[in-house]
């Protein structure tokens, strides 16, 4: 386990995820956003504009590398090629932070695209833990974990998730990332409290913060279904939770997350302005 | 079955019912929301084909595209989650679907299309000198090899590949000529260009590839087509940065 | 071809290709363009909902026709292949290949 220094040196302001369209806009006035975000799995390539581009930018800004693809609750082993492509990675960008989702999206050599949940056990507690004590390791450096967003839940299920994360930071000295829109959404598909999830959650283990648009659906009983779409503007109930998360966690690196229907830069810097707003609301 | 073994099946194959005890939250049963994985799978895995293959989808149409890509994610889900090499089994596959048989020029122009984004992600290389090729006395020339740019592709097709991705990506392209096509991907900086080579260019070029020296390299390009451009070739090549190393053969 | 002649025709070919060439590097003003990229293809956006993509088999086994009525495959002319391969793409060869209802 790796000692429990601050798993990153991301600043407490808004950042926002990186879309290559935005390149010029940012360089020319980033506004309020102070720190970039990047899928791992864009900046794997061996060279050409996307290695190129990421090197300007962290020659700017602070960035965060989130990956998307490592597949940490996976039943079986983690690649050894993609660990091996993050470590590069992480060695010649070194990353401000690398976060990671509590999810699986490889099993049997299909890797599936997408976060798919995992029931709360002892089990698959101790399969985390080691699958980040792996990565820790291979990328020299402590991880951020992220909560999921969860349609349906497991029978099988024994722990909490807020209790199951708790021990995964506990056991491993990884920190969490906080998606305050997946505890919405969540808690929305689940039919618990959001505010109770916030108040049972490590905040002290927060290392960032995410925020996104989600859509509507619904389930076989009419009931509504949030999918986390990360395709619109971050809705008025998630930035209210956002705002009671920041009361208690004290002010974190927030970032605004926009991947479907991406829109131009001033409506994704308006979002980082709102979270800008609400971090000046809360005593450092 | 494991879990993840239920869910991969399950996900890959609509057909087949969904795991047993997942939930609502409220203790009820999840009902239909495993299909949310369905979908999401689904379409994430089609939309990375479009993003590399946006000739194809324009030649056959959007919605002939989703089928394909629906067919072919559930053949070939990916093995790597980097998604910009999704789709390497995607030509091959195109020329053994049935419903599609009759457009044969698609495996390679979805081949060329495949080629162009392995372009984009391929290592830098910094271009040669041109003045080796001065500082080389005349007679040693034959046995300069040239090693090409990790960003270059050559393509040989009995298909117009080069009209067809023309005709589908520039507004007022002409039609597709009526003879086949070979194609040089390049990359003079960062955006890669498919280069119609001239008769003679890709036998040169598969030469060089396969580290023959310019002059057997000459010599395979001559025998396929007596009036071989060289210079041409090369000042293309010069152009487009496509030429990383020259160095000469001191073997005898 | 003889060596000597091979020899020759390399160097002026060459020689040819290096001075067109330090005509266009001069002309050229290289500018770093970070301008227009290729989206990133991994994200971790979740598609619209429960419904259509992933729950409904399509049955392609159809007439091809269908299939393809929506491309531009239907506005290209292609002409039989020089070296016999069969060749498609025109509306009447499509046409052709339905089954005859």
């Amino acid at each position: 386990m790796l000692d429990r220094t601050p798993a990153n040196t991301l600043p407490h302001a808004p950042g926002v995820g990186y879309k290559p369209q935005h390149y010029n806009a940012i360089m020319a006035d980033p506004g309020p956003v102070r720190w970039l975000e990047v899928h791992a799995e864009n900046y794997m390539g061996a060279g050409g504009r996307p290695i190129a581009q990421l090197r300007h930018l962290a020659e700017r800004f602070p960035v965060s590398v989130h990956g998307v693809g490592l597949s940490i609750g996976g039943e079986g082993r983690l690649d050894p090629d993609h660990l091996a492509r993050l470590r590069h990675l992480c060695d010649w960008l070194q990353p401000a932070s690398f976060s990671e989702h509590l999810a699986w999206s490889t099993h049997d050599r299909a890797f599936l695209n997408d976060l798919l949940p995992l029931p709360y056990t002892d089990a698959t507690l101790t399969r985390v833990a080691d699958h980040i004590d792996e990565l820790q390791e291979a990328i020299a450096r402590p991880m951020l974990l992220e909560n999921p967003s969860s349609y349906l839940a497991f029978a099988e299920s024994t722990l909490e998730e807020t209790d199951f994360l708790a021990e995964i930071s506990r056991r491993t000295g990884c920190g969490l990332l906080l998606d305050v829109n997946n505890v919405f959404v969540s808690a929305t598909n689940l039919g618990f409290s959001p505010q109770g999830y916030i108040d049972a959650f490590p905040l002290d283990r927060v290392g960032e913060i995410h925020l996104a648009g989600h859509d509507t659906d619904e389930d076989d009983h009419g009931r509504p279904l949030l999918i986390d779409s990360h395709g619109r503007e971050v809705d008025e109930p998630v930035w209210a939770l956002l705002d009671y998360t920041l009361a208690r966690s004290g002010p974190r690196a927030t970032l605004i997350e926009w991947d479907n229907d991406v829109p131009d830069w001033p409506a994704l810097a308006g979002e980082a302005t709102r979270a800008a707003t609400a971090l000046t609301k809360v005593p450092a | 079955m494991s879990r993840q073994s239920e869910f991969r099946r399950a996900i890959l194959d609509p057909a087949r019912p969904v795991p047993p005890d997942l939930l609502d939250g409220r203790n009820g049963s999840a009902g239909w929301r495993f299909s949310v994985y369905r979908n999401n799978v689904t379409l994430s895995l089609t939309e990375a084909l479009e993003q590399t293959f946006p000739v194809i989808r324009k030649l056959i149409g959007p919605q002939a595209f989703a089928t394909v890509a629906g067919a072919y994610l559930r053949a070939h889900p990916p093995t790597s989650p980097v998604l910009s090499r999704y789709g390497a089994e995607f030509p091959d596959y195109l020329a053994r679907f049935k419903p599609l048989a009759q457009l044969g020029y698609l495996p390679d122009t979805a081949r060329l299309e495949r080629a162009l984004v392995d372009s984009y992600h391929a290592a830098d290389a910094t271009p040669v000198d041109p003045a080796i090729f001065a500082r080389t006395a005349p007679e040693d020339l034959p046995r300069l090899h040239l090693r090409l740019a990790p960003a270059a592709r050559l393509l040989c097709s009995p298909w117009p590949i080069h009209g067809i991705w023309r005709f589908n990506t520039e507004e007022g392209a002409p039609q597709p000529p009526h003879h086949a096509q070979d194609v040089l991907v390049t990359r003079p900086e960062y955006d890669p260009l498919p280069r119609l080579l001239p008769p003679g260019g890709a036998a040169f070029l598969a030469a060089i590839a396969a580290d023959a020296p310019l002059g057997t390299a000459m010599d395979r390009a001559t025998e396929t087509s007596p009036d071989f451009d060289l210079s041409t070739l090369l000042g293309l090549l010069l152009q487009d940065n496509a030429i990383a190393d020259a160095t000469l053969d001191m073997a005898p | 071809m003889s060596n000597t002649i091979k020899t020759m025709a390399i160097a002026t070919a060459v020689t040819a290709a290096i001075a067109g060439h330090a005509t266009t590097a001069t002309a050229q003003e290289k500018v770093k363009c970070f301008g227009v990229s290729l989206a990133g293809q991994n994200d971790c956006k979740a598609g619209a909902g429960t419904t259509c993509a992933g729950t409904s088999t399509v049955d392609y086994q159809g007439n091809a026709w269908t299939l393809v009525d929506k491309g531009t495959c239907t506005t290209m002319e292609l002409p039989e292949m020089a070296n016999g391969t069969p060749r498609m793409g025109s509306l009447e060869e499509l046409d052709r290949d339905l089954p005859q209802s």
